[in-house]
C-alpha cells in the first residue's frame, strides 16, 4: 500500500516531447516503466517515443487506447489550464501539474471546474510524487528514495528533497513523498494528504514541511490535533523571511502579521507536531 | 505588480466606477496648472508604491494656486519609506460625508476572488479585519458568473446603505468586480469609497476617491498594456537585474550572500544561517540545474551588494550532475572573479567529483548544510 500512486497506476505525460517533458519521462520511465502507457502532444500523435511510448493528440485519445488514469503535465503556463480541464475531462482520476507560473484566476477556475468533476488534483508548481519502488510521477530525483513507511507531504520542491535524502540517508525509507506545490490556488492540501497518511496502513509516521504564507499549516494541526494517531514531524521555512516580501513561490509571503513562520510553529506544536529547526534535524524527531 | 492611485482610478473608471477627473503632475508649476484646470480646493497626492502617505505628509489640501505650488514642492521632495515621490496626482477636493471600503482579494481557503465591504472605511482594513471582523462582510464571486446585482443589493443591505445609493453602490460594485477579472488583479481596492455630497441641491452620490491594484505577475503575459505601466521604483536594481534574467531575488540586511536552487530551500538555507547565529544578505532562487549563465548572472546580483562578505552556494542537484553543476559554478567565478570567499555544499549525482571541482577552484566545500552555514558564518565575522 501506498497513496496517490503504485505499480499499478496507469500514467500519461502531457507535453512529452516537450523539453521538459521529455527530461522527465525518460527519467519516470527509468524508474517505473511499468506506469508510463503513452504520452500526448498535439498534432504528434502516433509517433512513439525512442523508449517506446506512444504519443497521443488528445488525452482522450490515451484514455480510450491505453487506459490512462493519471496524467503528470509540463506543458508551458499558458496552456496548462486547458491541459489540466482536457485531462479531467477525459476521465482522468489524478492530475499533477508540475507547470508553474499558471495566472490564479486561471486556477481559481480549473480547481472549479475540477471539483465539480470529482477529479483529484496535485499542483501546481509543485514537484509531484513518488511511491518509492513502485511509481515516480513528477520531477522528485529517484535517487534520494527508498520503500519504508514514512508519509512525507510537503509545498516545497528542492527542500522537500534535502529532507527525503536525510530520511533514507537515516535509514527512515518513504511510503509516498507528495510535494503538494506553494501557489496561493492548488489541488490537494495538506489535510487532504494527511488524510490519505492517516487511513493508509503502510504509512506509521508523518512528516509535514510548510513554509511562510497562508494558514495550510494551521489548518493541518488543527485537522492532525483531533484525528491524527500517527507520530507527525514538521518543519517550517522562512523563520528568517521579513514579511511583505514575496520569496519566490506565489504563496510565501507574509501579509498583515499573517503565515508567520512563528505562528505556524506555535500551532504545530500545539498540536503534539514535533517541530525541527533544521531540516535535517527531521529524522532524529521521528525517532521513538 | 503594484499599480499607482492614478493607474488603478483610470482603470476603475474604464469599468464604470465613478472617479474624480483628477490630473497627474510632474513638477509644481504642472500642478498650479491642473488645479486652474480642475478649480480649487485641490488635494495633492503624492504617487509611491506604499501605504502610508498621508502619515508621512504625502497627501495635502491646496486651497490656491500659490498653495498648490508650494505644497507639491514639499511633496516632490519626500520620500516615503526609502521610495522617491516623482508625480503627484491633483484631485478636486470632494465633499466627504462618509467612507466605505470596498476591496476584492483572491482568498486561498474559498478558493474565489472575494469582496470586502465595511462601512468602517478610510481607515486601514487590515486593522478592522483583526480587531472587528463583524464589521467586514465577505462575498465570494463565483468564477464563471461574477458579481450578480442581487449579491451587490445584498452588501449595500448589510452595511446599512442608505437606499437611495443602491444603484450607485450596485455599479460600482459590479464595475470592480469586472477590473478585477478583466485585468487578473490580485488585489482590487477602493478606500475610501466615498459618499459625497453635491452643490446645487443635488443628492449626495458615491466616487471611488482612492485606488489600489496589484496585477498577477504570472498574468502579464497576456496584458501587453498593463506590463508598460510598471513603476520601476517597485524594485531595487538589483532586484530590476534578477528580473531580467529570470532570476527570483530579493535583498536583506546581512553579510552572507545565498546562492540557492528552489525557494524553499532558499528561505530553510537563510533560516540555516540565522539558527547558527550569521544573517543572510538575500534570498535567491537560481532555478533548476544551476547552469552556468545563471549562477554568473546570480553571482554579480549578490556581489553587488557591499555588506556581502561571503557566499554560500547550496544547490540540491538531485538526479542533475553535480561535477556538470560544480563546472558551471567554476565558470562563472572565471567569468565574475569575485574577491569574497566562497562556500559551498552540493548533493547529487558524482558530488565527490562535483566537490573536487570546486576546491581545485579554490572554493571551500562542506558535506551538509549545517557544515556549508557554520563556515559561511564564521568567514562573515
Amino acid at each position: 500500500m501506498a497513496i496517490l500512486a503504485d505499480k499499478n497506476t496507469r500514467l500519461i505525460v502531457q507535453g512529452i516531447t516537450g523539453r521538459e517533458g521529455d527530461f522527465h519521462a525518460r527519467q519516470m520511465h527509468a524508474y517505473s516503466p511499468g506506469i508510463l502507457v503513452g504520452g500526448v502532444t498535439p498534432g504528434k500523435g502516433g509517433m512513439k517515443t525512442d523508449y517506446g511510448v506512444p504519443v497521443f493528440d488528445t488525452v482522450g485519445q490515451a484514455v480510450r487506447a491505453v487506459g490512462a488514469d493519471t496524467s503528470v503535465i509540463y506543458v508551458p503556463a499558458r496552456f496548462a489550464p486547458d491541459a489540466i480541464m482536457e485531462a479531467a475531462d477525459a476521465g482522468i482520476k489524478l492530475i499533477v501539474c508540475i507547470t508553474e507560473g499558471i495566472p490564479v484566476q486561471d486556477m481559481i477556475r480549473v480547481r472549479a471546474y475540477l471539483d465539480a468533476r470529482g477529479t483529484t488534483l496535485i499542483g501546481p508548481n509543485c514537484p509531484g510524487l513518488i511511491t518509492p519502488g513502485q511509481a515516480k510521477i513528477g520531477i522528485i530525483p529517484y535517487n534520494i528514495v527508498m520503500p519504508g513507511n514514512v508519509g512525507l507531504v510537503s509545498r516545497s520542491g528542492t527542500l522537500t528533497y534535502e529532507v527525503i535524502h536525510a530520511l533514507t540517508q537515516n535509514g527512515m525509507g518513504q511510503s509516498t513523498c507528495v510535494g503538494i506545490g506553494g501557489d496561493p490556488v492548488h489541488g490537494l492540501d495538506f489535510i487532504d494528504v494527511i488524510k490519505l497518511f492517516n487511513e493508509d496502513p503502510q504509512t506509521e509516521k508523518i512528516v509535514m514541511i510548510g513554509e511562510i504564507g497562508g494558514s495550510d499549516e494551521e489548518r493541518a494541526a488543527a485537522y492532525i490535533r483531533d484525528h491524527v494517531k500517527k507520530p507527525v514531524a514538521g518543519f517550517i521555512a522562512g523563520r528568517a523571511a521579513p514579511p511583505g516580501k514575496r520569496m519566490g513561490h506565489a504563496g510565501a509571503i507574509i501579509e498583515g502579521g499573517m503565515g508567520t513562520a512563528a505562528g505556524k510553529v506555535a500551532a504545530m506544536q500545539a498540536a503534539g507536531i514535533r517541530v525541527a529547526d533544521l531540516p535535517t534535524q527531521i529524522p532524529e524527531l521521528l525517532r521513538p | 505588480m503594484k499599480l499607482h492611485e492614478y493607474q488603478s482610478k483610470q482603470i476603475f473608471g474604464r469599468h464604470g466606477v465613478p472617479v474624480p477627473q483628477g490630473i497627474v503632475a510632474e513638477t509644481p508649476q504642472a500642478a498650479r496648472q491642473a488645479a486652474e484646470q480642475i478649480g480649487l480646493p485641490v488635494v495633492i497626492k503624492s504617487q509611491v508604491l506604499v501605504g502610508g502617505r498621508g502619515k508621512a505628509g504625502g497627501v495635502k489640501v491646496a486651497r490656491t494656486l500659490d498653495e498648490v505650488e508650494a505644497k507639491t514642492r514639499d511633496i516632490l521632495n519626500l520620500t516615503i519609506k526609502g521610495l522617491p515621490v516623482r508625480r503627484v496626482l491633483v484631485d478636486p477636493a470632494a465633499d466627504i460625508r462618509g467612507e466605505i471600503y470596498l476591496g476584492i482579494v483572491i482568498d486561498r481557503v474559498s478558493r474565489r476572488a472575494v469582496m470586502m465591504t465595511s462601512a468602517a472605511g478610510g481607515v486601514d482594513i487590515e486593522e478592522v479585519a483583526a480587531t472587528t471582523p463583524e464589521k467586514i462582510v465577505r462575498t465570494p464571486i463565483d468564477p464563471f458568473v461574477g458579481l450578480p446585482d442581487y449579491l451587490a443589493r445584498d452588501v449595500a443591505a448589510q452595511i446599512d446603505l442608505p437606499r437611495e445609493l443602491w444603484p450607485n453602490f450596485i455599479n460600482i460594485a459590479r464595475g470592480l468586480a469586472a477590473a478585477f477579472a478583466a485585468n487578473d488583479a490580485s488585489l482590487a481596492e477602493i478606500n475610501p469609497l466615498a459618499v459625497v455630497g453635491r452643490a446645487g441641491g443635488l443628492p449626495d452620490t458615491l466616487m471611488a476617491l482612492d485606488g489600489k491594484m496589484v496585477i498577477d505577475d504570472n498574468a502579464i503575459f497576456r496584458h501587453p498594456d498593463l506590463a508598460t505601466l510598471r513603476d520601476p521604483d517597485e524594485d531595487s536594481e538589483a532586484e530590476k537585474k534578477a528580473r531580467a534574467s529570470d532570476l527570483s531575488y530579493i535583498s536583506l540586511d546581512g553579510e552572507i550572500g545565498c546562492m540557492v536552487n528552489g525557494a524553499g530551500l532558499a528561505m530553510a538555507t537563510m533560516d540555516i544561517i540565522q539558527y547558527y547565529g550569521g544573517q543572510p544578505a538575500n534570498f535567491l532562487d537560481v532555478g533548476g540545474g544551476a547552469k552556468a549563465d545563471k549562477v554568473a548572472a546570480a553571482l554579480r546580483i549578490i556581489l553587488s551588494d557591499p555588506k556581502v562578505k561571503v557566499v554560500l552556494f547550496n544547490i540540491f542537484g538531485g538526479i542533475t550532475r553535480c561535477d556538470e553543476v560544480a563546472r558551471g559554478i567554476v565558470t562563472a567565478l572565471q567569468e565574475v572573479k569575485p574577491q569574497a570567499p566562497m562556500v559551498a555544499r552540493l548533493v547529487g549525482t558524482n558530488q565527490e567529483e562535483g566537490n573536487r571541482i570546486l576546491a581545485e577552484a579554490r572554493m571551500i566545500t562542506a558535506d551538509s548544510l549545517a557544515e556549508a552555514a557554520q563556515k559561511a558564518v564564521a568567514l562573515s565575522r
